[in-house]
């Protein structure tokens, strides 16, 4: 089975404009969160399409490594963000973003 | 044997130094110990350095008499800059040891003198302390005065020059606490500093003239020089002779600057007799005889040095008549007789100068000395009568004075010497040397000639006027009927310059010229004058019309207490003139020294008080400053300073107003933020 990789760039771009919407549209902390995974995923989408696509034969795993690597960030980034949005929680009795604002100048 | 070789292998010259170290020494032993061992110690001190300093110029005579060619002793280099180079030297010539044998020989008389004169006379004045000082004054001046006459630069003559005028300003003002108002003396001192100070003036620009066309100052090389290079440079040398003339005018009291040397008079009589009448007042002359080469090219300012000379001697003979006081009488004599070897050096007699000059030195000296002896005479008198009253009583004034001869033998004799030697009658001293300028003036300039005349008819006529009113007829006061002769140490020296004054003729007599030939080794163009005989004659005739005019006036009809003088009546207001000086003091006050002090006060008061420093000071520069400083402080400082300080916190204040707004707070807008970042990197990265 041999998929062109214009079709898996495609969607990888579809997954992160999601994610980017995500991001800016919603105002819950755990979805904002869910779309940045997405974008992180997409991306890592592209890294696979991409070494499959470009890579000679025997450097064929580096994109490979490097989508390990970046799951690996987003899980502590997972771990991390999670944290803060219980903190936040915790004090604000809520998770929407729009609710924490101190910072306005 | 031995000394003939010494005299004849010049040997004698080695000492010249000592000329000058001798009286140094002297002045240096009295103000260490002239005070603790008492003034018979201070007088000997005194007298016995100048006259060793004498014994050195009789030396000097004796090795001038193998070599009249004479030597130039250096003792140090002196000043040397550059190419000017200006040696420390003694110039031993005919013409120098002419005049340091006359003034060592009557300076050590008229010291001896003053041993006796200044022990009266320190008691008179109340300060016996001040013997050794004058003793001090009187060494440093002979000091000064070998070194003006043994100079070998016109700078070293300076030197000297000064010297004695300091000498002369410290020795009137010797009583400084003294005279008129307690200030008098010193008023007097102070007059004939600033007056000498005009013509030291004229001496300096001499001084720079000269160097600057010669390059030298030395004696030798500047005459070498004018024989050189004379004719071509007659202007310059005009104009340095005509300042050097200045500067003769003011030490040897000649018009205009002749005002000081009355009031001279001020000091002790031997500092009369010394500096006021022999020495100091003849320097001016000794210079222009020593620069005779250069007057022998500027005939021009020769021919008006003969005319300031004759003027001054009729001028001041003129006063000398209408004077009662008896030293004001002698100063006046002396600026006359001064004229007379100021025109003798003038027409270009230079050997009728000095032989007048030294003749001059003797006779005058001794009118001097007698003149003391008679003032302190008639203060034993005054002394002997006085009960107590303390009457202020003038010793001075002749006419307090007559009927001495009988009470002061031995001072009218000698003083009778004195004035027919003054007089012009043969055969005393004043005589041939008189008669040898009226010579030479009845040769080179008949206008002169017969100013020196008069001048010496005037002469005789008040000198006998003196002698009449002092020594003859009655007492007119009771000091003088009271009074006593002095003490053999003030007589014997009058004795012997009486002496001198009757056989100082014999210097240059007609026929034999001994100074002539003498003085023929340093001063060319030197001319033995005939004896004239109708010149002569004449002089004699007038001396003698006048002497007996005098003693019409003064001696037939007894003059009493009171009575006033008899010229008087005759002359009216031209013998109030004579009386007053024909207000030359007055003159110049009114010229010269009102406007000065006019134009100071207004300098002082006007320009430096009033415009200087209260306008310009206080209120242009004071107040410039203020505003000035007030500007910087409340506009510059608070406006601009401050300004920009407050403006650019206002204007961050403002930026971040405005800039606020951007901080929502919210998140998603920073993540658009962040967004639109992104891309704007990336489409230039894939599209820039």
């Amino acid at each position: 089975m041999n998929i062109p990789p214009a079709y898996v760039l495609t969607l990888s771009g579809i997954l992160f404009a999601l994610g980017v919407i995500g991001v800016l549209i919603r105002r819950n902390a755990i979805v904002i969160f869910m779309s940045i995974e997405l974008m992180l995923n997409s991306a890592n989408l592209a890294l696979i399409a991409f070494a499959r696509t470009f890579a000679p034969a025997q450097e064929a795993l580096r994109g490979h490594v490097f989508v390990f690597f970046v799951i690996a960030v987003a899980a502590s980034e997972v771990a991390v963000g999670l944290a803060l949005i219980v903190a936040i929680f915790r004090s604000k009795e809520s998770i929407d973003v729009d609710e924490v604002s101190s910072l306005r100048g | 044997m031995v000394l003939l070789e010494v005299v004849q292998g010049g040997g004698f010259f080695a000492y010249a130094p000592l000329i000058i170290a001798l009286p140094i020494l002297g002045l240096i032993t009295n103000i260490i110990f002239g005070r603790r061992l008492g003034e018979r110690f201070a007088g000997i001190v005194a007298s016995g350095a100048v006259a060793l300093a004498f014994v050195i110029a009789i030396l000097q005579f004796l090795a001038l008499q193998a070599h009249p060619e004479g030597v130039t002793i250096p003792i140090a280099e002196w000043i040397s800059v550059g190419s000017l180079s200006i040696p420390w030297a003694i110039k031993v010539d005919t013409l120098s040891t002419t005049m340091m044998l006359m003034v060592t020989g009557v300076s050590t008389l008229i010291h001896i003198y003053a041993i006796g004169y200044m022990h009266e006379d320190v008691r008179f004045q109340g300060d016996p302390g001040r013997y050794a000082r004058f003793f001090i004054f009187f060494n440093l001046f002979v000091a000064a005065m070998m070194v003006l006459v043994s100079a070998d630069n016109y700078l070293m003559m300076f030197v000297g020059w000064e010297g004695v005028g300091l000498c002369s300003y410290l020795l009137i003002g010797f009583w400084y606490e003294k005279g008129e108002d307690g200030i008098g003396n010193a008023v007097a001192g102070k007059k004939a500093f600033v007056t000498n100070r005009i013509g030291d003036f004229g001496f300096l620009i001499a001084m720079f003239l000269i160097f600057g066309a010669v390059g030298s100052l030395q004696f030798d090389q500047v005459f070498h020089w004018v024989h050189e290079h004379g004719l071509a440079n007659v202007g310059v040398i005009s104009v340095a002779t005509l300042f050097l003339l200045l500067g003769a005018t003011g030490k040897s009291a000649q018009l205009p600057l002749f005002v000081w040397l009355p009031d001279a008079m001020a000091g002790p009589t031997p500092v009369s007799a010394l500096i006021h009448a022999a020495t100091m007042v003849t320097a001016g002359i000794y210079m222009i005889a020593r620069s005779a080469p250069l007057f022998e090219v500027a005939q021009s300012t020769a021919n008006l040095v003969a005319w300031v000379g004759a003027v001054t001697a009729l001028f001041a003979a003129t006063i000398a008549v209408g004077q009662f006081d008896i030293k004001r009488v002698l100063a006046y004599s002396t600026i006359s007789q001064l004229g007379f070897m100021m025109a003798a050096v003038g027409i270009g007699a230079y050997v009728a100068g000095m032989f007048h000059l030294v003749a001059h030195a003797f006779f005058k000296a001794l009118l001097f000395l007698s003149a003391g002896s008679v003032i302190q005479g008639v203060e034993h008198g005054h002394h002997h009568i006085e009960h107590g009253d303390g009457e202020p009583f003038e010793p001075q004034d002749m006419r307090n004075m007559g009927g001495l001869r009988s009470r002061m033998k031995v001072t009218y004799w000698v003083y009778l010497i004195g004035a027919l030697a003054l007089a012009g009658l043969p055969p005393l001293a004043g005589f041939f040397s008189k008669d040898e300028i009226l010579a030479d003036a009845n040769m080179e300039n008949m206008g002169v000639y017969i100013l020196l005349a008069a001048a010496a008819f005037l002469t005789a006529f008040y000198m006998g006027r003196q002698i009449l009113m002092v020594f003859f007829g009655k007492a007119r006061s009771e000091a003088a009927a009271h009074a006593t002769e002095n003490p053999p140490v003030m007589t014997i020296p009058l004795m012997a310059l009486a002496a001198l004054a009757i056989f100082g003729g014999a210097l240059n007599l007609p026929g034999v010229h001994k100074l002539t030939d003498w003085l023929a080794h340093t001063i060319e163009h030197v001319h033995a004058t005939e004896f004239n005989v109708l010149v002569a004659g004449l002089s004699v005739l007038f001396a003698l019309i006048a002497i007996g005019f005098s003693w019409l006036l003064y001696g037939r009809k007894t003059m009493k207490e009171g009575d006033p003088d008899p010229l008087r009546k005759i002359l009216g207001p031209i013998f109030v003139g004579m009386e007053n000086k024909w207000w030359v003091d007055e003159l110049y006050d009114f010229l010269i020294i009102r406007p000065y002090v006019a134009i100071s006060w207004f300098l002082a008061d006007v320009v430096d008080w009033r415009f200087w420093h209260d306008w310009f000071h206080d209120s242009v520069l004071g107040s410039a400053y203020r505003n000035g400083s007030r500007w910087l402080a409340w506009v510059f400082d608070l406006r601009v300073i401050d300004g920009i300080g407050n403006g650019l916190g206002n204007i961050t204040s403002w930026g971040s107003q405005r800039l606020r707004v951007l901080q929502t707070g919210y998140v998603r807008n920073y993540a658009l933020a962040v967004l639109v970042g992104g891309v704007l990197v990336l489409s230039y990265f894939i599209f820039g």
